[in-house]
C-alpha cells in the first residue's frame, strides 16, 4: 500500500498522488516544540523580569522544559520515512529549506538550558556530592550517585556567597538569551508551514507569530497542570511524612504557595491567550476579507467540513470555556486545572486544524481529503503515524521529567 | 583546579569548534546550495498537446513499466484528468487510476468508489489533460528539500537522491501540481524526472514514446532548431499555476482556463 492511502478518504478530484502526508506527528512536532518553547518562558519572565510571583513555577517550569525538549525531535523521528537518515538533517543541512534550521536552533536552545539548569542547581549538585562523600563505607548505589553528582559539579566546588551570587547573575544572561531562541525556535516550526505557497491554508506571514503566542500559552498552561499535580501528590506524601517529621510544611503551607502561583500564573496565561486568539482571528478574517482564489475551497473547509473542529472544540472548548474559568473571581485550584486542560486541547486543535485541515483540500480546489487517525496499529506505518505513537510522544516528557527530579529537585529551595 | 571562568570558555571553544566543520563545509559552498545552474548545454522542456490526447493512459502505462513504479500502486509519475464541462457552468475532473486503464466509464469519478453520471445533452465541451513534473525553472521542492536529496541539474531537470532522501514530505507539500509522492518500494520521495536516463541518450521519455496521438513531445530549448523549442517560441503556448512563480516548463497547447 502506497504511504498515507491507509489513512485517507479521497472526494471529488484530486490529483491522484494526494494523501494526507503529514498526519498526527507532524501535529504533535509544533504542540511538543511549543510547550517546550512556553515553559521556558515562563521561567524567563521570574529571573529575566523578576516577576517575584512566579519564583514557585519557575524552577519547575525550567525542568519541564528540559524534559520536554528531546521529545521536539521525536514526533520528526517517528514520521520520517527514513529515520536512519534523520541525523543528515543535522550533518548536511541545505540552508534553503525552513526544516534545516533545526539542527542548530534545536542544538543551540539545549545547550543554553542546559547550562541554564546547571548554574540553578550546582549548589545543590556540590552539597549533595559533599553529603555523599562524607559518609563512610557508601553501598554501590550511593557511591554511584556521588560519582554522577561529582560529575555534575563539573569541577567547581566554590559555593561561597559569592560564587553563588555569580551563578545567578550567569541564569539572568542565560534565561535572557534563551527567550529569543526559544521563540525562534517555535517560530520557525510556524515558519515550516508558513512557507509552503502550495498551501493556501498555511501560506501567511503570520504563521510563526501565531504559532509562538499559542506556545507560550499551551507552555504556560501545562506547567500550571503539571505543578497543581505534582503539588496533590506531594501533599499526599507530606501527610504520610509528616507523622515523622513535623518540621516539613504543613498541608496549609503548602496548599496556600499552590494557590498563590496557579493564580498569579494564570493572570499570564490569560495574557497570552488574549493575544494569540487576536492573531488567529485577525488572520481568518483577513483570508475572508481579502477572498483570493483559494478562499471559496477554504470556506468550505473552515465553516462547512472542520466546523465542529474549529469552532467548537478550538475556539469554543478550547478559548472560550477556559476564558471564562479563568475570568470567574476566586479561582480554585480545581477550576484552574479543568481550564489549563482545556487549553491544552485547544492549542492542540489549533494545530490539528492547521496540520491536517491544511491538507483537507486538494491543490487542485476541487477535492476534499479526510485523515482517518488510525486507532489501533495494524502495521509499523499506523502504529508510527496513529493514536499510540502520538501516546507515546505525549507520554516521554513526564517520564523524563520524573527522572530528571530525581538529580534536580525542583522543589528543594537552593538559593 | 580549573577555575569555573576558563572552564566556561574551554567548553564554549570546543563546542564552537566541533560545531564548524560540521557547518561550514555547506555554507562556503553556494554553488551547490542553490543545484548550480550552466548556461551552456540542453534545458529539457515539455510540450503537450491536449488537443490531440484521446485519454486512452498508454503514457502512464509506459511510465510506469519504464520508471518501476508499482503497476498497482494508487499513486503515479504522470496522469491524465478528463474534463467534462456542462451547460450549467459546471467542470467535473476526475483521473481514476490516473488513468492507467485509461476511462473504462462513462460516469466521473468522485471518490468513495462512486459515479456521477452526465447525460450527453449537457455536456458543453470535455477534453483531457496529461500531467506530469513540470522541471520549475523555480522549483519549490529543491527549496524546501533540508538535506538537498532534491536538486536540480544544469540542463534543468529535477531529481531525487534516493540514497539521500530521509523522507520527510516537506517537497511533497511544497509542490504547488501534487505531482510527488513516496515510492512503495523504496520509501523515498519520487516524481516524474523526464525519463533523465533516456533524454541524455538521445532516446525520448516512456511516455512521448507510447503516446500514438503525438499529444506528448520533449524538446531542448536551448536549441533553436528543435522543433518542440519552435512550437513553444512561436505559437500560443501556456502553462499552469504560473501565479505560485514556479516557472513551470512544460507547456500546454489549447489549455482551457477550467484546468486546475
Ligand atoms: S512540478 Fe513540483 S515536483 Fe516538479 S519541479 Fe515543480 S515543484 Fe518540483
Ligand atoms: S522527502 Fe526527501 S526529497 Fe523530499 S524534501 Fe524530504 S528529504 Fe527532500
Amino acid at each position: 500500500m502506497v504511504h498515507g492511502e491507509a489513512w485517507t478518504i479521497k472526494e471529488f478530484f484530486t490529483y491522484p498522488n494526494e494523501y494526507i502526508y503529514w498526519t498526527i506527528q507532524i501535529v504533535m512536532y509544533p504542540f511538543m516544540t511549543g510547550l517546550v518553547a512556553g515553559a521556558f518562558v515562563l521561567s524567563s519572565l521570574y529571573h529575566v523580569f523578576g516577576v517575584k510571583q512566579l519564583k514557585g513555577i519557575a524552577r519547575f517550569s525550567l525542568v519541564f522544559s528540559f524534559a520536554l525538549l528531546p521529545v521536539a525531535m521525536l514526533p520528526l523521528l517517528m514520521h520520517l520515512q527514513q529515520p536512519l537518515r534523520g541525523i543528515e538533517v543535522m550533518l548536511t543541512p541545505h540552508f534553503t529549506s525552513a526544516i534545516a534550521a533545526f539542527g542548530i536552533v534545536f542544538s543551540t536552545y539545549g545547550m543554553i538550558v542546559a547550562s541554564e539548569l546547571w548554574f540553578v542547581f550546582r549548589k545543590h549538585f556540590v552539597e549533595t556530592a559533599l553529603a555523599l562523600k562524607a559518609i563512610e563505607g557508601r553501598t554501590v548505589l550511593q557511591q554511584g550517585q556521588y560519582l554522577l553528582f561529582s560529575i555534575l559539579t563539573l569541577g567547581a566546588w566554590d559555593i561561597s556567597h559569592d560564587a553563588l551570587e555569580a551563578d545567578e547573575r550567569a541564569v539572568k544572561k542565560l534565561a535572557a538569551a534563551g527567550i529569543p531562541v526559544a521563540c525562534f525556535l517555535h517560530g520557525y516550526a510556524g515558519f515550516i508551514f508558513g512557507s509552503v505557497k502550495a498551501n493556501a491554508l498555511w501560506m501567511t506571514p503570520l504563521m510563526p507569530v501565531i504559532f509562538i503566542c499559542s506556545a507560550v500559552v499551551s507552555g504556560i498552561a501545562l506547567c500550571i497542570l503539571t505543578y497543581i499535580l505534582t503539588m496533590e501528590i506531594r501533599k499526599q506524601l507530606s501527610r504520610r511524612r509528616r507523622l515523622a517529621h513535623p518540621e516539613l510544611p504543613s498541608m496549609d503551607e503548602l496548599k496556600s504557595a499552590e494557590a498563590h502561583v496557579v493564580a498569579m500564573t494564570s493572570r499570564y496565561l490569560l495574557m497570552f491567550m488574549v493575544a494569540a486568539i487576536t492573531l488567529e482571528l485577525l488572520d481568518l478574517i483577513f483570508r475572508g476579507y481579502t477572498a483570493v482564489k483559494s478562499w471559496d475551497i477554504l470556506r468550505s473547509v473552515i465553516y462547512e467540513r472542520d466546523f465542529v473542529n474549529i469552532f467548537v472544540v478550538q475556539y469554543g472548548l478550547g478559548n472560550l470555556v477556559p476564558f471564562v474559568l479563568f475570568l470567574i473571581p476566586g479561582l480554585t485550584i480545581r477550576r484552574a486545572a479543568v481550564g489549563t486542560v482545556l487549553v491544552l486541547l485547544g492549542v492542540f486543535m489549533m494545530r490539528w486544524n492547521v496540520v491536517i485541515g491544511g491538507q483537507a483540500f486538494s491543490s487542485s480546489f476541487s477535492g476534499f481529503m479526510h485523515y482517518v487517525l488510525p486507532l489501533w496499529p495494524d502495521s509499523m506505518e499506523t502504529l508510527k503515524e496513529g493514536l499510540v505513537g502520538a501516546l507515546i510522544v505525549a507520554g516521554v516528557p513526564f517520564c523524563l521529567f520524573y527522572l530528571l527530579n530525581k538529580v534536580m529537585p525542583v522543589f528543594k529551595e537552593t538559593h | 583546579m580549573i577555575s569555573r571562568r576558563s572552564f566556561c570558555k574551554k567548553s564554549l571553544l570546543i563546542a564552537g569548534g566541533l560545531a564548524i566543520p560540521l557547518s561550514c563545509l555547506e555554507l562556503f559552498d553556494p554553488k551547490r546550495l542553490l543545484a548550480e545552474k550552466d548556461e551552456k548545454g540542453a534545458r529539457w522542456v515539455f510540450l503537450v498537446d491536449t488537443r490531440k490526447c484521446v485519454g486512452c493512459g498508454f503514457c502512464v502505462k509506459g511510465c510506469k513499466v519504464e520508471n518501476e513504479v508499482p503497476y498497482d500502486a494508487n499513486v503515479t509519475r504522470t496522469w491524465v484528468e478528463r474534463y467534462v464541462v456542462t451547460k450549467d457552468g459546471k467542470t467535473h475532473i476526475d483521473s481514476p487510476k490516473g488513468a492507467r486503464d485509461g476511462f473504462p466509464n462513462k460516469g466521473i469519478d468522485i471518490g468513495h468508489g462512486k459515479l456521477e453520471e452526465i447525460k450527453d445533452e449537457d455536456i458543453e465541451k470535455a477534453f483531457f489533460v496529461p500531467k506530469l513534473c513540470n522541471q520549475c525553472d523555480n522549483p519549490p521542492c529543491v527549496q524546501v528539500c533540508p538535506v538537498g536529496a532534491t536538486y536540480q541539474t544544469a540542463d534543468g531537470v529535477v531529481l531525487v537522491d534516493r540514497k539521500w532522501c530521509i523522507g520527510c514530505g516537506y517537497c511533497i507539500m511544497g509542490c504547488p501540481y501534487g505531482v510527488r509522492f513516496f515510492h512503495p518500494v523504496f520509501h523515498v520521495a519520487e516524481k516524474c524526472n523526464f525519463c533523465y536516463h533516456r533524454i541524455t541518450k538521445g532516446m525520448q521519455t516512456a511516455c512521448v514514446d507510447s503516446c500514438a496521438f503525438g499529444a506528448r513531445r520533449v524538446g531542448n530549448l536551448r536549441d533553436p532548431e528543435d522543433p518542440v523549442t519552435k512550437v513553444i517560441m512561436t505559437e500560443r503556448v501556456n502553462v499552469l499555476k504560473e501565479e505560485y512563480g514556479t516557472k513551470p516548463q512544460v507547456f500546454y497547447l489549447g489549455l482551457s482556463k477550467e484546468v486546475k
